[in-house]
């Protein structure tokens, strides 16, 4: 069974990151760009019997950063 | 004093920690690899050194923040032990939730590498005791992540309480406040993104760490 993991910063925290790919994608000439988050996705590979509250606690105690970061489960 | 200093993947300030603490202490550190799951015996300082422990894979310091020697560290901390995390040892202190916030890329995404100003908020913990409070010093960076950022409610906790030790005095990489150096609730926990390591001898360029050292050794013994 296969889990996508998508983390993201939470909403009012800056992201230089984002910021600076905004500003490149502009330098190209792409216009009408309101705003860029960047964050990170993460696949596991997992046993089929996993499960949700495994991954949740994979998620709150390693993957995401719950200070700044919000994390969404996709299960394939 | 007996201190230790851990070693991670990655760490590259690890020699610098151990031999500003010999300078300071006359007494040499034990090296502890990061697959230790004990202190040596009689630890009164737990040094956590620069550097890119684990290649900074995922977040920096959140793989060396759960390696098995850090459940060690944690424990001693609880008990009060003084824990020093110096740069890359912040971002495992706060990655370890010892020290509240995170430190997030630098605002303006350089890293930046040069002697800052920074101010001595509190002369009261063991880590600052050899300063005079509202003193001003001067201390080399040298990060990629030392942008401290916490939600406004913890920013006011940590200020109410006198936890913000260090402060930068000018603009250096977006810290919510200017939070260079944070401690703890008990105080025995201290994190910062300056090198005090590299400021000990004349030929440094100046000796303002050295008294960091200084003072843990008169609160340490």
């Amino acid at each position: 069974m296969k889990a996508r993991v998508f983390v993201t910063l939470k909403p009012g925290v800056l992201d230089p990151q984002g910021k600076a790919i905004h500003h490149a994608l502009e330098g190209l000439g792409f216009a009408g760009i309101a705003g860029v988050r960047a964050g990170k996705l993460i696949e596991l590979d997992l046993a089929e019997e996993t499960q949700d509250a495994e991954i949740e606690a994979m998620c709150t105690r390693l993957l995401a950063n719950t200070v700044i970061e919000n994390f969404r489960i996709e299960r394939a | 004093m007996r201190s230790a200093v851990l070693v991670f993947p990655g760490s590259n300030c690890d020699r610098d920690l151990a031999v500003a603490i010999r300078a300071v202490t006359g007494r040499a550190p034990e090296m502890v690899w990061h697959r230790d799951s004990e202190l040596p015996q009689g630890t009164g300082l737990v040094a956590i050194p620069g550097g890119f422990s684990y290649g900074d894979y995922l977040r920096s310091g959140a793989m060396a923040a759960r390696s098995p020697i850090m459940r060690a560290v944690i424990a001693a901390a609880d008990r009060g032990v003084a824990v020093l995390g110096v740069c890359n040892g912040f971002q495992v202190l706060t990655e370890a939730g010892l020290l509240p916030g995170a430190l997030m890329r630098n605002a303006g995404l350089s890293f930046v590498c040069r002697t800052v100003g920074l101010r001595v908020e509190t002369g009261q913990s063991m880590f600052t005791s050899a300063y005079r409070e509202g003193e001003d010093i001067a201390l080399p960076v040298a990060h990629h992540d030392g942008n401290f950022q916490a939600d406004a409610e913890t920013l006011d906790r940590i200020e109410g309480e006198g936890r913000v030790a260090l402060r930068y005095t000018g603009a250096v990489n977006g810290s919510a406040r200017g939070i260079a150096g944070l401690l703890n609730d008990k105080g025995n926990v201290f994190g910062l993104m300056p090198h005090p390591e590299r400021a000990i001898e004349d030929a440094h360029g100046n000796r303002d760490g050295r008294r960091l050292f200084e003072g843990l050794l008169e609160a340490v013994g």
